[in-house]
């Protein structure tokens, strides 16, 4: 993809957004008084802004060139991600988890696992989360500082520096607050950035009816040449195919991993015990905006799969359709490789094009589709193309797709300038709100459960507001290491994921435990959750994915099991640590004595806490009729598209 | 914390849908129809701020 060159019209619209997310910071630096004010919003916010909030938080770089990125490779099957792997565990959040969050008083996730437990599994939890926050947060910048060098030509150094200087100016005027309005502003920017390339790409491709049968026409075309069992709805239908079997479905998932092991074991544990977006519900101003928060939330999620997952449907749909000169972007290969390339092409003999096929594939790195690239040898013979024709030729020959680059090759195609102004600004916003969430929910678990309880305990508050002050500044300088590290190893990204992958995997059985059985022990929980990691880690070691070798990927300690497909082997293991988890926990409690009270563990436990009364609240807008309302919602969601 | 969000988002989308329409005008084409979007859109947020 060339760079794309912006004019003075879309450098006004970034320049207009990074100066009202400083000014928020600056707007908000005189209400930062405490250690509270500035590291949870003393629990002031209003609910329309945490709701949102928590669901921008959650709209990082994965969010949008992710999502798109996965649309493309197996259809309305993500959507999978969002109503089932999301909006039910939202709602569990809402009714049934933050009375305990918000109830406890507790500061932080790992704050409310030491009341409920001890002080091991908080340091266990805490440590864990700082340390994913940091390198999550390093990844995203990464990226982003990748994507404007590629997209942009920025410089890649001064990118990173540049963006997360506007990280840190903004976090460390207001802390959290400006980080949770900041994210209010930047889901707006998403959703008004990204929506014209959707809705011009669905113009463009002739509307939802012809992409489907565009798609249609992709799976049966994918089956026949590559010998797979797609039917035609393999990417127009999200349950059909999942039903079908593992062969039947581009993800390679069956209906246990994707219901057992995405809808209820990651997706519980992420949206139920992740701090980054628990922690926006508990800046919320009470506890009824607190429940509500979740709710407010699943709105959005519930909606998003059309402004997340359709563009890479309609650029499948698009390169399947010879008129709209379009395809999925091939992987990022140097201007030296493609002028080897084009050396290549004009050298060959028309008369022998496997030899031209066979130079340019060696040129690039890369395989190409022999036919189109010999029909261009033999165009260049009979007419003598110019370089540009011939590496628009090679472009278009390579076979590879790099799905991530989907959603920014729309942009490119539908916006002109002004609008490609606003849809990069959204874009560099999700980047930012990804490491803004990250660096607060960083520097609260540092301050509170890492500083205050085990370095410097017993100081005044002021010296904890200073405390999260320069924890903040050190979330920064970390993020940009990890992103640097990131950036110099192939594998770092693979390795970070399958790491948090192994910490994430087994957490929510504790916390399900924790809050409803009163007979769950610290020793048990302790002990369950590290056995759980230990757990995902030994099933990784030993079970692997067609088509990978041992290594990185997993079978590195030998081969008892052979996956479909990483996705497959992720639900899986998801799954495994799970019941590991739990079993251990379970067992080991019953065999040790629990020291809390049941007065201690009043507010902590569900049996243990008095219920909720609804008050003045209308039957409609109660928390629980509210989840019922929106778990049909994405019930009519699925069978739509079933 | 004493700052009402709907002013900042208010003001920025009204001052993007402006450059938009207008840049739209001057080079209904895309830019015309989402600035016009993003200023009414702008609007009812600072709308919703000075009613407070």
């Amino acid at each position: 993809m060339e760079p794309i060159k912006l004019l003075t019209i879309d450098y006004t619209i970034l320049i207009a957004y990074v100066a009202f997310v400083i000014g928020i910071g600056w707007a908000l630096s005189r209400y930062m008084k405490t250690s509270a004010d500035f590291l949870t919003s003393a629990r002031s916010i209003p609910t329309w802004v945490t709701g949102l909030a928590f669901i921008s938080a959650n709209l990082g770089a994965l969010e949008l060139v992710g999502m798109a990125a996965s649309g493309a490779k197996y259809g309305i099957s993500t959507a999978h991600f969002y109503w089932l792997g999301a909006i039910p565990a939202m709602i569990f959040l809402a009714v049934f988890m933050m009375p305990f969050y918000y109830g406890s008083k507790a500061r932080s996730v790992p704050e409310y696992l030491k009341m409920r437990f001890d002080e091991r599994v908080r340091a266990l939890n805490s440590v864990a989360f700082a340390v994913m926050t940091i390198f999550a947060s390093g990844i995203s910048m990464n990226a982003l500082a990748k994507l404007l060098n590629q997209l942009l030509g920025w410089n890649y150094d001064l990118a990173l520096w540049i963006c997360s200087g506007v990280v840190l100016m903004y976090v460390l005027k207001g802390g959290l607050t400006s980080a949770i309005y900041t994210e209010v502003l930047q889901f707006f920017m998403i959703v008004l950035g990204f929506a014209p390339v959707v809705y011009l790409g669905l113009k463009d491709v002739g509307g939802w009816g012809a992409m489907s049968q565009s798609l249609q026409g992709v799976a049966v075309e994918t089956a026949a040449s590559k010998g797979t069992e797609y039917a035609a709805n393999a990417w127009t239908s999200a349950w059909q195919p999942l039903l079908a079997g593992p062969a039947h479905n581009p993800m390679g998932v069956d209906l246990f991993a994707m219901v057992f092991g995405l809808g209820f074991v990651l997706s519980f544990g992420y949206w139920c015990t992740n701090f980054l977006v628990v922690q926006r519900a508990m800046a919320a101003k009470n506890m009824a905006a607190a429940r509500n928060t979740p709710l407010i939330a699943a709105v959005p999620k519930l909606l998003f799969p059309f402004l997340v997952i359709v563009p890479g449907m309609i650029a499948v749909a698009l390169t399947a359709m010879p008129s709209k000169d379009y395809r999925i972007p091939p992987p990022v290969i140097s201007q030296e490789n493609y002028t080897k390339a084009i050396a290549a092409v004009r050298s060959t003999n028309p008369a022998l094009p496997e030899a031209g096929v066979a130079a340019v594939e060696s040129a690039l790195g890369e395989k190409v589709d022999s036919k189109k690239l010999g029909t261009l040898i033999a165009d260049n013979a009979k007419g003598g193309l110019t370089d540009t024709q011939i590496k628009t030729g090679i472009y278009n020959s390579i076979a590879a797709y790099d799905y991530d680059g989907v959603i920014l090759s729309l942009v490119k195609k539908y916006c002109p300038p002004g609008l490609l102004g606003l849809a990069l600004t959204a874009l560099l916003a999700s980047f930012m709100s990804g490491m803004a969430g990250n660096v607060t929910a960083f520097n609260t678990v540092f301050t509170y459960d890492l500083y205050q309880a085990y370095f410097v305990k017993n100081q005044t508050d002021k010296h904890y507001f200073w405390a999260g002050k320069v924890v903040t500044v050190a979330g920064i300088v970390l993020s940009i290491a990890a992103a640097y590290f990131a950036s110099m190893y192939n594998n770092a990204m693979d390795i970070i994921q399958l790491v948090f992958g192994f910490v994430n995997a087994p957490l929510f059985a504790t916390f399900l435990l924790g809050m409803f059985w009163k007979r769950t022990t610290g020793t048990g929980a302790f002990l369950g959750l590290f056995l759980g990691i230990c757990g995902s880690a030994l099933f990784h070691a030993l079970t692997i994915t067609t088509g990978n070798l041992p290594g990185v990927k997993g079978g590195y300690l030998g081969v008892l099991h052979v996956f479909p497909s990483e996705m497959a082997q992720n639900f899986w293991l998801a799954s495994f640590a799970f019941i590991v988890c739990f079993a251990l926990t379970v067992a080991i409690s019953f065999a040790t004595k629990s020291q809390k009270t049941d007065e201690d563990l009043k507010g902590l436990v569900y049996s243990l806490t008095p219920k909720i009364k609804p008050g003045d609240v209308p039957f409609y807008l109660q928390p629980g009729v509210v989840g019922v309302v929106l778990l049909i919602a994405c019930l009519i969601m699925n069978l739509i598209f079933w | 914390m004493g700052l009402d969000i709907r002013w900042p988002i208010g003001l920025m989308f009204t001052l993007i849908g402006v450059l938009l329409t207008g840049y739209g005008v001057f080079k209904l084409n895309i830019n015309m129809i989402w600035g016009i979007v993003l200023l009414v859109f702008g609007s009812l947020m600072l709308f919703g701020a000075i009613r407070g």
